[in-house]
């Protein structure tokens, strides 16, 4: 796998329910960084994530990069709760023609639980789990919609490790987060891009990044 | 694509997974219709056919819902949508997933349960030889309906209605070519088109439902 893929917003507008939510947003992901995306609940941060891995069309604008090169970690882990977390891992790992897990099940400290079933594992275990599936779909450019819920400290530290680690190997993530991850990354506020049909003018002019303009929904 | 197989065949042979549903609806069927239209053994031989094909339809209608449903509800579909495998490979798979741990079992044990309809002679050999032509047909149908109505609260209703019209071809000309065949009448006719049916539906299926699931997944 080439990972030194990167991936590109192209003014980009994306649409909740067919009615758009952010409009003209362009950024660049490039190898080795760590973008955050910042923005209130219900800002559409989820939205832009879905469009940039592709399981939604932008209604205007494009995104630049190859799909295999994206995977999409949601706030679903994607677990079967009868299969257990060997078999969950295994699963995910063969489907994109990955053999190993060891080192996704070592990076999640979920030596102690391979055998069991997911149904019984808690919910930052099974977090951990969802998460561990990144590594082994072996792709460079990680989407990820606020990872770390649920998870305790140690765990969080976990994840900001296996960060570091997927960017020391020339990846990149985008995640979308409300807390301090501990991670060297840059910013990206979509506050500004929040697209408004009934005054598109004034939407583009702010670039406050607090995040605490009364227009949001 | 061969580990998403395995996967969907071993979640439905764990518990909860459904695997067994279908037969046991297809059972009770085929035992309560003896009770329902009398021991005459002649009248039941004569059903025999049409009620052994449509217990079928109808076991295999009831676990349709979870070819997609469970994916979509845990993330996985997400998830697949933007592995490696094409969306048409993931719906021909599942849809085969399907019809081995429902189409299939249902097309072994119809001669058995066709006993209970005191089906005879040749009559055990054309039921099996029917359902496994046609039971296919009727899981990838149903991937379809599956797909289309994937995220819907109680959707299972409204892809039952959308299905079943879509069922009726495979289950006139399924009954038909057993019905003429026990006879010993030439039954080619009614055979070959249910084999059509089924061709089709495997060959355009996928595309269509593919189709459907990304509109869903939006």
């Amino acid at each position: 796998m080439d990972f030194s893929a990167s991936l590109t917003a192209e003014t980009l507008t994306v649409t909740r329910g067919g009615v758009p939510i952010l409009q003209n947003v362009s950024f660049t992901l490039s190898p080795g960084q760590v973008l955050i995306l910042r923005g209130p609940n219900g800002s559409g941060k989820t939205t832009l994530l879905r469009t940039l891995a592709g399981l939604q069309p932008p209604l205007a604008g494009r995104v630049v990069s190859d799909p295999e090169t994206v995977t999409y970690g949601a706030h679903a882990d994607g677990l079967k709760a009868t299969l257990s977390v060997e078999e969950n891992l295994q699963f995910w790992a063969s489907v994109h023609g990955q053999t190993d897990i060891t080192p996704a099940v070592e990076g999640f400290n979920l030596t102690g639980l391979v055998h069991r079933p997911s149904a019984n594992l808690s919910a930052g275990q099974k977090r951990r789990l969802g998460l561990a599936r990144l590594l082994v779909t072996g792709r460079p450019i990680w989407l990820l919609d606020e990872p770390t819920v649920s998870l305790d400290v140690p765990s969080v530290a976990l994840f900001a490790d296996a960060v570091r680690a997927h960017v020391a190997k020339g990846g990149s993530a985008l995640i979308a987060t409300h807390i301090d991850l501990g991670l060297e990354a840059d910013s990206f506020d979509i506050g500004p891009y929040k697209a408004d049909p009934a005054n598109a003018a004034d939407s583009n002019d702010g670039f406050d990044t607090d995040g605490v303009e009364g227009a949001y929904l | 694509m061969i580990a998403l197989l395995i996967r969907d065949m071993r979640l439905a042979m764990r518990a909860g997974g459904g695997f067994g549903l279908g037969l046991a609806f297809f059972l009770i069927v085929v035992t309560l219709v003896p009770f329902g239209v009398g021991p005459d053994a002649e009248i039941l031989a004569r059903i025999a056919p049409g009620i052994l094909w449509v217990g079928a339809l109808l076991a295999c209608l009831l676990s349709l819902d979870r070819i997609f449903q469970l994916d979509f509800e845990d993330g996985s579909l997400d998830l697949l949508a933007t592995s490696p495998i094409p969306l048409e490979g993931i719906v021909a798979i599942k849809a085969l997933a399907h019809w081995l741990v429902t189409g299939l079992p249902l097309t072994l044990a119809a001669p058995f349960f066709g006993a209970l309809m005191h089906l005879e002679g040749s009559g055990f050999s054309w039921m099996f030889v029917t359902l496994l032509l046609g039971t296919p047909a009727l899981s990838m149908i149903g991937a379809f309906g599956a797909a289309l109505t994937v995220g819907l609260k109680r959707g299972g209703l409204l892809m039952s209605l959308l299905v079943l019209p879509l069922y009726i071809p495979s289950l006139i000309f399924g009954a038909e070519a057993a019905t003429r065949g026990m006879a010993g009448f030439n039954a080619n006719a009614p055979l070959l088109m249910m084999a059509g049916i089924t061709a089709g539906s495997i060959a355009l299926l996928p595309f269509a439902a593919a189709s459907a699931l990304r509109v869903n997944l939006r």
